[in-house]
């Protein structure tokens, strides 16, 4: 008995053996399987989709896609690389992130000659993934990122509110919420989270600062301490009142039920949200606008800025394939598809996007702000993250005042930043 | 003979020092090294001495976010010191005095121990939420509705909310070492106390804390190293910023976001990482080993 079992056993064993072996001699020729690492782990199925349709068009590459948590992929991709390992092609962070990866060498660059496809993509969003010393590019930019209101369309409505154009519409709509809402809050965002608080602030200052401020400041004709900065801080006080009961210890995570859950009207937050609130709640029925202008006519302008990019090790042993695959994810069709499924926008040109929210994001994008501190102020320590994200949580509770704030920020990245020091 | 049984010692020993110097040594060593390099990028630069210690301790605005780092593990370990400790010296004299339910008791207050500080902190960070928080909600039911706070949110209260859940989590084990103990303090001791008319007070005072000693000596040091390397509270609760406004920032968060980077703020720099590290390891290695030798001669002179 239990030899004639042992027997089967084996023959069965043989045959599971067998049977990839016979399979993988029928796609032709040998597979090459090139790992990919990420941090947007919730992303895998999609990208088993994409790799899928890659794989299609070229039988000889498959990919493994390998999720990690957010927080510590940066951790587990610097000791990988740093051990001479880690995956043939990267999922990486923009500006700051790229650049780390970039000095310590571990990233092939990409040029005309090995990607040509990178003729697809806009300067700003080249700009992202290169190093700012050599302009090199080091990665193919996957996303943008816009940062702006999102408005509950079923409260409005009820309330028969208008979407709020200018600062004081804003607040007049806040005060009608709060008067005739029945306990929903206005604005659903706390100061919690840290980096949400960035996200915020510059949903609410950009259009008071406006964008001449920002090229003035890159021009080195103004630091931080500069009347409009200091002028778009103070108005985030006038915020405080329309924000949740507490919402000095209201995080991210119950932002986003506030707002889901119909509790609260507004959502200041990134475009990565839609995709992510669709579902957890398809019954929502919400909208996404630029945040209100100074004043009727002024622009009203939204934040953007990119996310990261696909880039290849340079010490990737599949260096061919990982260059096939990285060119693919260049193109106009990969973008279209990319878009499609994942909900963001593509930064590639050519791109076709077919969902109304994300297409309504990309024509918000023609007048935009940088998202400051991440695309200008994120490459050495003190980052301008670091130094507002802190400072807004200390103004917004009442232990800075916008101009202390300013001057600290201006004092911490002048450590580094030349023209910070004059004046 | 000796020979032969030194040799047996060492093949027996073999395995655990293998495990302990690639896994403990090796990366302290190589942290001390690293500590001694300036770092372009990710990739490890040239020889700076002692720069890095030096932006750490003395560069600002590094210095002040050390500081700060610093002074919130002291306060920490003063609070758990007199919150916990204290608290748990008390129940383990209750526990002692086998009260009808003391070990129904015993096994409710050691219970949370057991439990992974990262459901705890998640568990607390839901209760303390200010809408939908129990701790809120218990509060305006019963009528204290202006009691409720962001505890969470305002530097006020942030640290003492960290530092409650903290006690809640780990009474129970410097609850049950005293228990231990007092239970090892012999009988005639006590009786012979009770003989002359000592009250609980002064049997508390004057026989059973001396004679507690070499706990004492256990938890005082274990709280120690534990609250400068205290990091999964924090990073639950308050993130690794340590929000708000570095309110609850430590040592052991303001280490991991230099060293690893906080991807929605920060960049990484192993070399300033590595400086904190060799600090922090320092000081926790000279304070506890100097605390333990006053604790261990403070247990032979009482």
């Amino acid at each position: 008995m239990v030899k004639i079992t042992r027997r089967a056993a084996l023959a069965g064993l043989a045959g599971t053996v067998a049977m990839p072996a016979y399979l993988r001699d029928a796609s032709a020729q040998a597979q090459t399987e090139l790992s990919f690492w990420t941090w947007r782990q919730e992303d895998r199925t999609q990208y088993a989709t994409l790799f899928g349709e890659f794989t299609q068009a070229n039988p000889s590459i498959k990919i493994a896609f390998q999720g990690f948590e957010p927080q510590n992929y940066g951790s587990a991709l610097s000791t990988a690389l740093a051990a001479g390992r880690g995956p043939d092609v990267i999922h990486i962070r923009a500006y700051g992130g790229t650049e780390q990866f970039a000095k310590a060498g571990y990233l092939t660059p990409l040029t005309r000659a090995n990607v040509p496809e990178i003729g697809n993509l806009p300067a700003a969003a080249l700009g992202s993934v290169s190093m700012r010393s050599d302009k090199q590019v080091y990665a193919v930019p996957f996303a943008s990122q816009t940062l702006g209101l999102f408005v509950n369309r079923e409260i409005f409505t009820r309330l028969n509110l208008k979407v709020p154009e200018t600062w004081a519409e804003l607040m007049a709509t806040c005060n009608t919420i709060k008067q005739t809402g029945g306990g929903i809050f206005p604005i659903a965002n706390g100061m919690a989270t840290a980096w949400m608080v960035e996200v915020f602030t510059s949903i609410f200052t950009s259009s008071w600062h406006g964008r001449e401020f920002v090229a003035d400041m890159l021009a080195g004709k103004a630091t931080f301490e500069d009347p409009r900065y200091v002028e778009a801080l103070g108005k985030l006080l006038e915020l405080r009142e329309h924000m949740p009961t507490g919402f000095a210890g209201v995080d991210y995570a119950t932002a986003q039920q506030l707002f889901m859950s119909g509790r609260a009207a507004m959502f200041a937050g990134g475009s990565f949200e839609i995709a992510n609130f669709r579902r957890q709640n398809p019954k929502l029925a919400m909208e996404f606008h630029a945040p209100p202008s100074r004043t009727a006519g002024a622009p009203r302008l939204v934040s953007l800025f990119y996310d990261g990019g696909y880039a290849v090790n340079s010490k990737s042993e599949k260096a061919a394939a990982a260059l096939q695959l990285v060119r693919h994810m260049a193109t106009p069709a990969f973008g279209t598809r990319f878009s499609a499924l994942l909900g963001n926008v593509s930064p590639i040109n050519g791109v076709t996007i077919t969902d109304p929210m994300l297409a309504r994001v990309t024509e918000l994008n023609t007048s935009a702000s940088d998202y400051i501190m991440a695309v200008h102020f994120r490459f050495q320590e003190p980052t301008g993250s670091n130094l507002l994200q802190g400072g807004i949580q200390r103004l917004m509770s009442g232990q800075a005042t916008p101009a202390q704030l300013a001057a600290e920020i201006t004092k911490g990245i002048a450590t580094y930043h030349e023209p910070f020091r004059r004046g | 003979m000796t020979w032969s049984r030194g040799l047996w010692i060492a093949a027996l020993l073999a395995p655990a020092v293998l495990i302990v110097s690639l896994f403990v040594l090796v990366p302290l060593a190589s942290a001390f090294v690293f500590s001694f390099y300036s770092w372009n990028g990710l990739a490890r630069g040239a020889w700076s001495g002692l720069a890095n210690f030096n932006t750490v301790l003395f560069v600002e605005p590094f210095a002040s976010w050390t500081r700060n780092a610093f002074t919130h593990n002291v306060t920490v370990f003063i609070a758990v010191m007199i919150a916990q400790n204290g608290t748990a010296f008390l129940i383990a004299w209750l526990l002692l005095k086998a009260l009808p339910g003391h070990r129904i008791h015993q096994v409710a207050i050691f219970l949370p121990v057991i439990l992974s500080s990262i459901i705890i902190g998640a568990m607390w960070k839901l209760f303390l939420n200010p809408i939908f928080g129990l701790v809120n909600q218990s509060l305006i039911a019963l009528g204290l509705g202006e009691w409720a706070q962001p505890w969470l949110g305002q530097s006020s209260t942030a640290l003492g909310a960290l530092v409650l859940v903290n006690t809640w989590h780990w009474l129970g084990f410097p609850a049950l070492v005293f228990l231990a103990g007092m239970q090892r303090i012999s009988s005639d001791v006590i009786e012979a106390a009770r003989l002359d008319g000592a009250t609980d007070g002064q049997l508390l005072r004057r026989v059973i804390w001396p004679l507690v000693a070499p706990a004492t000596t256990v938890v005082v040091v274990l709280t120690f190293i534990g609250s400068f390397n205290w990091f999964e509270m924090p990073y639950v609760m308050t993130g690794l910023d340590g929000s708000p406004a570095g309110a609850t920032d430590v040592l052991g968060l303001y280490f991991y976001r230099t060293a690893f980077g906080n991807v929605t703020s920060g960049l990484q720099d192993f070399g300033l990482g590595s400086a904190l590290a060799v600090l922090m390891f320092l000081f926790i290695g000279i304070v506890a080993g100097f605390g333990a030798l006053y604790l261990r001669s403070r247990e032979v002179r009482e």
